[in-house]
């Protein structure tokens, strides 16, 4: 157990609706080590989104155990950076403002930081522009060092690439992996897409809905970088959709990547 | 023979640059011609129409008469000396509705408890007209400044108080919890968040506020005063001064629009990061 950074056991959420009660997640049980990728898989409504609040703290009305270093999650905190699918940013603020948000530039230190993370995350040359002059990439991009900047112990990421176009995703993907390693910043990755699951993940978890709960975890034992015309990540890739064809229902939202 | 075809074919760098600034400066000049055509054609057209004597001095002098007057006025002092007390009554009016309106915008639109409190209340206030809160007003506090500073200050305290509401209020509720989830202090919520994002709101507020004030002020000097442009006119109209009270018209209207212009470029230099429409043919 003490090994474990974050360990979620017998996590059950239901939200209540005027038609009746929804089961949301029942009974989720997952342990991620510090430093781990895992992504998590799963078409809409398997309650892969809720799993990522409630760890993030933004969602407290659960039942159940989620530990975060041994203790119990009781509300947002810079421990858990966020990334949600639009990048957030505040308009009026500059890249580098943005990326401080809350902390002074006046610091040496933030100061400091924030100029090793815009290098990280590739955006030097544009500490001064406002969010409106940035590209999507660019912008999730000062999201992430946003979120870095605070030193989370755990990197929560909601589809953080989903609007971005094919192109711009595979490159995304490989900047995450670089911050990932250079890093060691623990990552859990919420995506719909499958080849976006298997290409990041150390471990893809596999969600299924009605009610959300986690089908099976899948470790993908390819070194990084993967290449994606390989035999061995193509195997992989059947490996994980053929979980998803065990399911009696179809599930149009599958494999929704390139 | 050679180097003359060199020469000709380095220099061509700087003439462009010159004809890019000259040509966005030319767009300027035709903007403010365009804009100035109507008001200069109606002008002259009442110039001629005055001097032809188609107009009854009393009731519409010429434009040049108005001018005399306004030279004369303003090389005695005269004319300053009532602008100024003006000014000052607006400001100060504007400084205390609207800071109050400001104020109570930001305490109204933080709290919904606030709002249920004193929300119809307020609403009920701003329908009341200048001039039927005036006379109560001169019986409370007399004719002097209070009375003046009060009118004023009502009418600003409005604009501001609804729009910096409505702008907190539209915050982008993503936003919070970004906040959150970045450990945002209450105090930086309300600073670092929802102030900045209502800030369009506001300074609309502020705008539509200084021209109420503007409003306010006119009342209040026609009602009962001794100095102040408001008088002036009011004066000049028992004595039948046709051209003061033009002159002390276009005073207003030339006070009115600098501060408002002024207010639109700190407006322009704060909301720089502003993303949005900004209608059809702008640069």
């Amino acid at each position: 157990m003490a090994s474990e950074l974050l360990v979620i056991d017998g996590l059950s959420k239901t939200f209540s609706a005027p038609a009746g009660d929804v089961i949301a997640l029942s009974n989720i049980r997952l342990q991620v080590r510090k430093g781990e990728f895992i992504t998590i898989i799963g078409p809409s409504g398997c309650g892969k989104s809720t799993l990522l609040k409630i760890v993030a703290g933004l969602d407290t009305r659960y039942t159940g155990t989620v530990l975060l270093n041994g203790k119990p999650i009781e509300g947002p905190s810079i421990e858990k950076g966020f990334i949600f699918q639009e990048p957030r940013l505040f308009p009026w603020l500059t890249v580098e403002k943005n990326i401080a948000a809350n902390l002074s530039l006046k610091n040496p230190q933030v100061r400091q930081r924030v100029n090793e993370l815009i290098e990280l995350v590739r955006l030097q040359g544009f500490e001064k522009s406002y969010p409106r002059e940035l590209s999507g990439g660019m912008a999730q991009r000062v999201s992430i060092a946003r979120a870095l900047l605070r030193n989370p112990d755990v990197l929560l990421l909601d589809e953080p690439f989903g609007a971005l176009d094919a192109f711009t995703r595979t490159h995304m993907q490989e900047v995450l992996l670089d911050i990932w390693q250079r890093n060691g910043t623990t990552m859990l990755f919420v995506t719909h897409d499958l080849d976006e699951a298997v290409f990041l993940g150390e471990r893809v978890v596999i969600m299924n809905p009605r009610p959300g709960h986690i089908r099976s975890v899948l470790p993908v034992d390819l070194p990084f970088p993967r290449k994606r015309s390989g035999t061995a990540f193509q195997e992989m890739r059947r490996l994980v959709l053929n979980e998803f064809e065990k399911v009696e229902e179809p599930l149009y939202d599958v494999g929704g990547g390139i | 023979m050679q180097a003359s075809a060199e020469k000709a074919l380095v220099p061509p760098l700087t003439p462009k640059k010159r004809t890019l600034k000259s040509s966005s400066l030319s767009i300027m000049t035709t903007n403010l011609l365009l804009g100035l055509l109507v008001p200069v054609g109606l002008l002259i057209a009442w110039e001629i129409a005055g001097t032809l004597g188609y107009l009854n001095p009393v009731l519409l002098p010429k434009p040049s008469s108005i001018w005399a007057e306004l030279v004369g006025m303003t090389s005695s002092g005269e004319l300053a000396r009532h602008l100024g007390i003006s000014a000052w009554r607006a400001l100060l009016g504007f400084l205390i509705g609207g800071g109050l309106g400001l104020a109570a915008g930001i305490w109204v639109g933080f709290s919904y408890k606030t709002e249920r409190l004193l929300d119809p209340t307020l609403q009920m206030l701003r329908t009341l007209p200048h001039l039927a809160i005036a006379p109560l007003f001169i019986l409370w506090f007399g004719f002097g400044e209070t009375s003046k500073l009060l009118l004023i200050a009502k009418g600003s305290f409005f604009p501001l108080y609804v729009n910096t509401f409505l702008g907190i209020r539209s915050v982008d509720s993503k936003l919070f919890d970004v906040g959150k989830v970045l450990q945002f202090s209450k105090w930086q919520m309300i600073t670092r968040l929802i102030l900045p994002a209502s800030l369009p709101n506001i300074f609309l507020g502020i705008r539509l506020s200084v021209g109420v004030a503007w409003l306010g002020l006119v009342v209040a000097e026609m009602m009962g005063s001794s100095s102040g442009v408001g008088y002036l006119i009011n004066d000049a109209r028992s004595f039948s001064l046709t051209t003061v009270v033009f002159v002390g018209i276009i005073v207003f209207a030339v006070v009115g629009k600098l501060s408002d212009f002024v207010i639109r470029l700190i407006e322009a230099r704060m909301l720089r990061w502003q993303d949005s429409y900004k209608g059809e043919g702008a640069k």
